[in-house]
């Protein structure tokens, strides 16, 4: 029963580099949609969904990275991005030194097999015409075409027994499964073909409060037993308290703060991370105590000038409304973006 | 007296099966000004509870027993004129998703005036006063221009703001809340629920809150009654569960929070997963997972024991409670 | 396979059949349609396509419970003294051989054309359902009536009479694919968006595989139903372009051609030569409407999850 935040027997290094990372979205409208008058001139104006802008993050070997944030704030859409399933609009991934973000389908093969994705919705995220084995015989099938059944057989059996579903339930369909069964599967499939590294997309947020702690086990169990490294998207920080080794924050598209989880829960520095940790309803607490944002989110579609949060944050100044901050380093280990906390203005 | 009391409610569902008991003699009381949190997971029946009282069970479900005595008269017995003048006049629900509650086409002062006039034979004006006057209290910034606007131009915390404020219209004795702020963010979802508390406390209204979060009924809550398949499991005063629960799955729940555990270390995990309604283990529905389970768990429904100010259907706790 | 048949035996689709009675009835009679006309050569007292078993003295006897009729002819006989149920025995089979490879055609291009629209998007999806469009903005009969009567013009009777099954199936085959490019389409735009595609990419396969293997049988349940209303609409246009004289020849009649053969007599009375290929088409096409209409109920999942 060791403990995930304390580990640090792994060779460190990043195995994952994202850099100055930008992913718009067109807002699909015709032509004739697209033309403004503006000054008495026709105008041919695009608009897009700005759902990353700019992120610079990297995931270190063997940790549990965990990016938090609202919805809309880009969590999922990095995710979808690093694995592959989204073209970035700007910027780089690069993974064990490579980058892959430009890579054709044939020579990202031998990298889909290293990394490999758990869902959020255990009702989707599982085909319903396949039965629970020719799911999981499928990627590895697929990546080692010679296979024998005989050995592909154990291998499911393995599988499906080190994510606690009995393999005599192996010929089911997936609506013969619970929730958190599903979720089991899920993450079977994903360890199947031995990945080392997973991104895992709010994995238990649909799923009820005694399954989620079942699953959370067994993503640590999985993480210690298989050297794994997770980069973990999720909206719940008391998870993340729990999970992480280090979490990134991000609000509209960019990143906030950076941290180790403990520092981060300790000092939340940003006024961001400081109302989202407050928010957090905690067992002790016989009344809500939590940090009131003024005004709201704004729309991806025409950002802020300045900070992304100005319009929300009690100590923006002029500064913050016309210049976006960069992270810088401050003590703990901590990188934040935030013009206040750089000036000592935010304590 | 309370202000509801429902009694040995029993919902039953007749499905290709036969007949599913989507609720098993569930009884709990409200008072005036009482908040009551009703705890459980997806399929305990919490929902069917709420919907229950309101006598909006979707067919071909039905109330097959009980009785759900609110002002002094019994609801599951009452025709659809007179439930009308109790639904959405002196009890109101507030929904997980607001658009259950708001109509896209109309602005919200259309809904909140043709609401206020069927239930309170007020002028237009009049209607609109109070109207605008209530999204004052639920703290929407410039109410005047807000009612003119439709409901997809508000956020999603917006929204549940005007719920709220359209559910506090009539004036109601009790407010049901289904998951109220389960769509929404953390940082919304403490705003709303403060929002709640605040107006429940200053107008003495009811709160029945329906949820699965345990952070959020140990914040607004007096009162927690904790589902189990369809049942009542144990009831108490909210404090007192959180710190001290009688039943072992409420000690399971609460106990498998990651903030019940040191951060990096494994959760206290609950085995198995809650059964369906249509294979409720015989016994008590909980023994195939309780660490506790003795062979009369498995063959007899466990009665409840009063304990404290704890109310526990559990042969484990009333075993413990004999001995010396 | 024993697994399969179990979980066909405990479907829902299998359930609400057990308690519909309009499906069980429309089913059954449609299963005897099939298996009485696909067994005429078997069961019919006579061969309608052996010239030497016609003698064109018997022609014009009505059914065998009216005055003139002949006890060898139970529903009578035509204008060329072809037995009445042993031709409309043979004309059902050909009827609904036409309408079922029709509209496997119609599915084939249907759902491939459609499986690339919604899943590939972009360019391909506007260009492939822009000609689904052009294709729909001429009615079908147009388009067949077109097509047979040049062929019939330029190739001769002859080799078309030989030939008409065939061209039957393709015009009418071809004429429909966009009913299944457009329904295909729209499942698929609705699948490619949940995650189990998703994850199948994260593995790595193929765009082809992901389409056929895994987006493919989840869209199923509108094609079934397509299908069955697409059968049926296929027996009428058949019956309607046999009837215009650009169907099935007379020699080797459809239900159509029989339709239109009689229709030349019904003025002098010999109303069963029209009236009997009329009734088994209308029922034909009503049953299988029926089915229809049952198996979209039960497979819209709007409808059935609630």
């Amino acid at each position: 029963m060791s403990g995930i935040a304390q580990q640090g027997s792994q060779p460190a290094g990043d195995l994952v580099k994202i850099r100055g990372l930008s992913k718009w979205f067109p807002l699909t409208k015709g032509f004739l949609e697209q033309l403004h008058f503006e000054g008495g001139k026709l105008v041919r104006k695009r608009e897009s969904v700005k759902a990353i802008n700019g992120v610079d993050l990297d995931v270190k070997r063997g940790e549990a990275l965990c990016v938090v944030g609202e919805s809309g704030c880009g969590k999922s859409t990095v995710a979808r991005v690093v694995m592959g399933l989204l073209e970035p609009t700007a910027g780089s991934i690069e993974y064990d030194g490579q980058r892959i973000d430009d890579l054709s389908a044939e020579r990202l093969m031998p990298y889909r097999r290293r990394m490999q994705m758990i869902f959020q919705n255990p009702y989707a995220s599982l085909n319903p015409r396949l039965t629970v084995k020719q799911a999981l015989e499928e990627p590895m099938r697929f990546h080692n075409p010679g296979i024998g059944n005989g050995e592909l057989k154990d291998k499911v059996q393995d599988v499906m027994d080190s994510v606690g579903v009995d393999p005599s339930w192996r010929e089911r369909f997936p609506h013969e499964f619970s929730g958190g069964q599903r979720q089991r599967v899920s993450i079977a499939r994903a360890l199947m073909v031995d990945p080392e590294f997973i991104v895992a997309d709010e994995p238990i947020s649909a799923l009820d409060v005694s399954i989620q702690a079942q699953v959370l086990n067994l993503m640590m169990d999985a993480m210690e037993q298989r050297n794994l490294t997770y980069m973990f998207i999720t909206h719940d920080l008391s998870v993340v308290e729990h999970f992480g080794t280090r979490v990134a924050v991000m609000y509209l598209g960019s990143l906030c703060e950076l941290a180790p989880t403990r520092t981060l829960f300790e000092t939340p520095r940003h006024p961001y991370t400081k109302a989202l940790i407050s928010a957090i309803p905690k067992l002790n607490r016989d009344r809500p105590a939590h940090i009131k944002l003024i005004g709201e989110v704004p729309t991806p579609i025409d950002l802020p000038s300045g900070c992304f949060f100005h319009n929300r944050c009690v100590y923006a100044n002029d500064r913050c409304r016309v210049e976006k901050p960069e992270l810088h380093s401050v003590d703990g280990g901590c990188r934040v973006a935030c013009h206040g906390v750089q000036e000592g203005r935010v304590d | 007296m309370a202000l509801l009391e429902v009694r040995g409610l029993e919902v039953r569902f007749p499905m290709r099966q036969g007949e599913l008991t989507a609720l098993r003699d569930v009884s709990f009381s409200l008072d005036k000004g009482e908040r009551l949190g009703i705890v459980g997971e997806s399929g305990a029946g919490k929902s069917v509870a709420a919907f229950a009282i309101l006598n909006l069970i979707s067919r071909p479900g039905y109330i097959s027993n009980g009785e759900i005595i609110f002002e002094g008269s019994d609801l599951a017995k009452m025709n659809a004129r007179q439930l009308r003048s109790i639904r959405g006049n002196r009890i109101n629900m507030i929904f997980q998703d607001p658009m259950m509650t708001l109509n896209p086409v109309l602005t919200i002062g259309t809904q909140m005036i043709e609401c206020l006039r069927t239930h309170m034979n007020m002028s237009a004006g009049q209607a609109r006063e109070k109207a605008i006057d209530k999204l004052r209290q639920v703290q929407i910034p410039s109410p005047e221009e807000r009612i003119d606007q439709y409901p997809h131009e508000l956020s999603g915390g917006m929204r549940q703001r005007v719920v709220i404020a359209i559910a506090l219209l009539t004036d109601p004795s009790v407010i049901i809340a289904d998951e109220p702020t389960t769509a929404l963010d953390v940082t919304i979802q403490a705003e709303i629920m403060e929002l709640l508390l605040a107006l429940c406390e200053n107008s003495d209204v009811a709160l029945m809150l329906i949820t699965h979060d345990l952070g959020v009924v140990s914040q607004v809550t007096q009162r927690t009654v904790v589902m189990y398949a369809g049942r009542v499991v144990e009831e108490g005063p909210t404090r007192q569960i959180i710190e001290n629960a009688r039943h072992p799955y409420t000690h399971g729940l609460i106990a498998a929070l990651p903030e019940r555990t040191n951060p990096g270390m494994r959760l206290n995990q609950i085995p198995g997963v809650m059964p369906s309604l249509a294979a409720i283990p015989p016994g008590c529905s909980f023994h195939p997972r309780c660490e506790h389970a003795m062979d009369v768990c498995r063959s007899e429904l466990p009665d409840y024991v009063m304990d404290g100010g704890f109310r526990v259907a559990c042969h484990w706790v009333a075993h413990r409670e004999q001995q010396p | 396979m024993t697994r399969y048949w179990h979980l066909f035996k405990d479907s829902a689709l299998l359930y609400s059949f057990g308690r519909d009675k309009v499906a069980m009835a429309s089913f059954s009679v449609l299963l005897l349609l099939v298996l009485l006309s696909f067994s005429s050569p078997l069961i019919a007292p006579f061969d309608p396509y052996d010239p030497a078993g016609i003698d064109i003295m018997d022609s014009d006897i009505p059914p065998s419970w009216q005055e003139e009729g002949d006890p060898r002819f139970t529903l009578g006989t035509d204008a060329q003294g072809r037995d009445m149920l042993s031709t409309m025995l043979y004309g059902t089979r050909i009827s609904i051989t036409i309408g079922f490879f029709a509209v496997l055609l119609q599915s084939v291009l249907g759902i491939l054309l459609g499986l690339a629209a919604g899943y590939y998007g972009g360019r391909i999806d506007a260009f492939l359902m822009r000609l689904a469009d052009i294709q729909l903005s001429f009615s079908t009969l147009m388009v067949a009536i077109v097509v047979l009567a040049v062929f019939q013009a330029s190739f001769g009777t002859e080799l078309y009479n030989d030939l008409a099954i065939f061209m039957l199936i393709l015009v009418i085959g071809i004429a429909e694919w966009p009913q299944y490019a457009r329904t295909v389409r729209a499942s698929v735009l609705a699948e490619k968006k949940k995650e189990y595609v998703d994850a199948v990419r994260v593995i790595g396969l193929g765009s082809r595989r992901i389409m056929l293997r895994h987006i493919l049988p989840n869209t199923l349940s509108p094609i079934l139903v397509i299908s069955t209303v697409q059968v049926a609409n296929a027996i009428m246009s058949e019956a309607a372009l046999s009837f215009l004289g650009l169907g099935m020849p007379v020699n080797k009649p459809s239900l159509g051609s029989l339709i239109n053969s009689g229709f030349e007599y019904i003025l002098s009375g010999s109303w069963w030569i029209t009236a009997f290929p009329a009734a088994i088409l209308i029922i034909l096409v009503l049953v299988i409407n029926l089915l229809g209409d049952w198996l979209r109920d039960v497979l819209n999942p709007k409808l059935y999850k609630d």
